[in-house]
């Protein structure tokens, strides 16, 4: 349950006693319509206060006018009728649907509704209709957002009004309305306010609801949020240095790795094209990152992004590791997370180049071919399923292999002053192909960028 | 209410600011150029019957005191100027005059 869904329900003002919803629209309703006239009649009996949803007139003249749905919302009513139970102005007890006993109970009278059935169930409450329940949401839970509204004009194409102000990385976005905005906030439990991280270069703080409206700009849907939240979080650190990644004129952008459930969960490609487009969690989790990074740090291409090349994971690029095929733990296991956690590597990488090897048989003679196409420094080696096997069989750990790959390749000065680059190695990809693949990195130490990786919260 | 599913909506659409809200929401005007000396003005007509006399009067004193004018018309009045107009007028010009008359 998130922070928005449980904040500001609050009991409407109602007379203690019995509440009834209903609707006209519902048979059930208007079959029990003789057993509310039961309850009101009762003189010294609690009390009841019919809400009609649809009708202000049905069941009859008493009946307290609905159809804004503002009661039934407070109420939280999802079907019709509802009889509930207000003491202290705080419900005490709730019966959905018509069942005599337990309108029996509820109410401490006896011979309700003879000529009914013993049960009936109710209709859907006019508060959960497609339109309707957005709308009422934006009504009563919008102002936990607090964004500046921004008006569009009606002559304005949605998606030409927003590249113009200069939110979008140059593809269409999604528009952020309250009621995306309100919805994508659902897939998190922290609360809209709450600060995630400093954003560089311009060094905002940046809330939940500003990476929300951002992640529904980049297309994700609300049960990515979490993931976007612990990126962001790793990113914006001294040790990821989002800044210098930003700045530098090489090529690099920030790499999203996802590990444990959540990436299954939220279906974060980690086989086929992995590095390719065709998955929507893949394409948006990235790219939200990229789009705070635009619209809170203020980290414009041309502006405080120098990049000569740049390279085209900088619209965003976000990949798992395949956790059932690997021969190893999780990478975020290697990296200190608990096992079954959930967890976002970034990694400063570049374009991606090929490690072709289709005749190595042993684990030996393929690390020595890996070498061959690794340069010191490279920041991450996806290692193949084809690839993998040959390691599974011949029982190398994940650190075997790093320590084999560390005395094979020499470390490059080649940046100025360049700290050597820590090689992560993941396993992911198609299940063939004895291809694996390696993105350089850029500066690596207390001046470049290392990898950070940070548990996803809920 | 939800957006409209068409990317152009009959009612105006009301986002959240996706930005740290460090700028106006509204891009501000161009600042006026302190001196006409050396830039091309476009005279833009937007169509309505009689703006021509307007412009083109507007036109010949520009002209008289040597500024470069560019003539363009936009092709009714009742809806935006097309994107290519906009666009030639951006790349031709460094300042617009719209005229309306009746």
């Amino acid at each position: 349950m998130s922070a928005t869904d449980t904040a500001e329900r609050s009991a409407p003002a109602l007379p203690d006693g019995l509440v009834v919803v209903v609707k006209r629209d519902c048979p059930t309703c208007v079959a029990v319509a003789p057993v509310l006239a039961q309850l009101a009649e009762t003189g010294g009996g609690p009390g009841v206060t019919v809400v009609s949803q649809d009708d202000p007139g049905f069941p009859g003249p008493d009946a307290l006018d609905d159809t804004s749905l503002d009661i039934s919302w407070q109420l939280g009513i999802e079907t019709v009728p509802t009889l509930l139970r207000l003491d202290g102005g705080a419900e005490t007890a709730r019966v959905v649907g018509w069942h005599r006993d337990r309108w029996e109970e509820l109410t401490g009278m006896r011979g309700l509704g003879p000529t009914l059935p013993d049960q009936r169930p109710g209709c859907g409450s006019r508060t959960l209709e497609p339109g309707l329940a957005e709308a009422l949401d934006v009504r009563h839970r919008g102002g936990l957002m607090r964004s500046r509204r921004v008006t569009l004009s009606p002559l304005e194409d949605d998606f030409e009004a927003m590249w113009e102000r200069g939110w979008t990385d140059g593809l269409p976005v999604v528009t952020p309305t309250e009621s995306r905005v309100l919805a994508m906030l659902g897939g998190t439990a922290r609360r809209p306010d709450e600060v995630v991280a400093v954003v560089p270069p311009n060094l905002v703080s940046v809330t939940v609801e500003k990476v929300a409206v951002n992640a529904v700009m980049a297309g994700c849907r609300p049960e990515y949020l979490p993931v976007v939240l612990a990126a962001i979080e790793a990113a914006c650190t001294d040790e990821f240095n989002i800044h210098g990644v930003l700045a530098t004129t090489y090529s690099v952008g920030p790499v999203v790795i996802v590990s444990g459930p959540v990436a299954r969960a939220i279906g974060v490609n980690s086989g086929v094209n992995v590095l390719g487009q065709g998955y929507r969690a893949n394409s948006t989790i990235g790219r939200a990152l990229q789009l705070v990074v635009r619209n809170i740090g203020g980290g414009l291409p041309g502006g405080v992004d120098r990049a000569t090349l740049g390279n085209p994971g900088k619209v965003g690029l976000c990949i798992a590791e395949d956790e059932e095929g690997s021969p190893w733990e999780p990478l975020s296991v290697w990296r200190g997370v608990p096992a079954g956690r959930s967890a976002v590597t970034v990694v400063a990488g570049g374009g991606v180049r090929t490690a072709a090897d289709q005749l190595s048989r042993t684990a030996e003679d393929l690390t020595r071919n890996l070498a061959r196409s690794l340069r010191g420094q490279d920041s991450l080696l996806i290692v193949s399923p084809d690839h993998g096997r040959l390691y599974r069989e011949a029982g190398w750990s994940r650190a075997r292999l790093a320590d084999a790959l560390a005395e094979l390749v020499p470390t490059r000065p080649g940046l100025a002053g360049s700290n050597p680059v820590e090689l992560l190695i993941m396993y992911a990809g198609g299940r063939a192909g004895l291809f694996s693949g390696v993105m350089e990195g850029w500066v690596g130490g207390a001046t470049g960028s290392v990898p950070v990786t940070v548990e996803v919260r809920p | 209410m939800n957006a409209p599913t068409s990317s152009l909506s009959a009612t105006a659409t009301v986002v959240l600011d996706p930005t740290a809200e460090s700028a106006p929401a509204t891009r501000p005007l161009r600042p006026r150029p302190a001196s006409l000396d050396g830039l091309t003005i476009g005279l833009l007509d937007i169509s309505k019957p009689r703006g021509d006399v307007f412009l083109d009067r507007l036109e010949a004193r520009l002209r008289e005191r040597g500024h470069m004018v560019a003539r363009y018309a936009k092709p009714t009045f009742t809806k935006p100027a097309p994107v290519d107009l906009r666009q030639e007028i951006a790349m031709h010009c460094d300042l617009v005059i719209e005229a309306l008359a009746d």
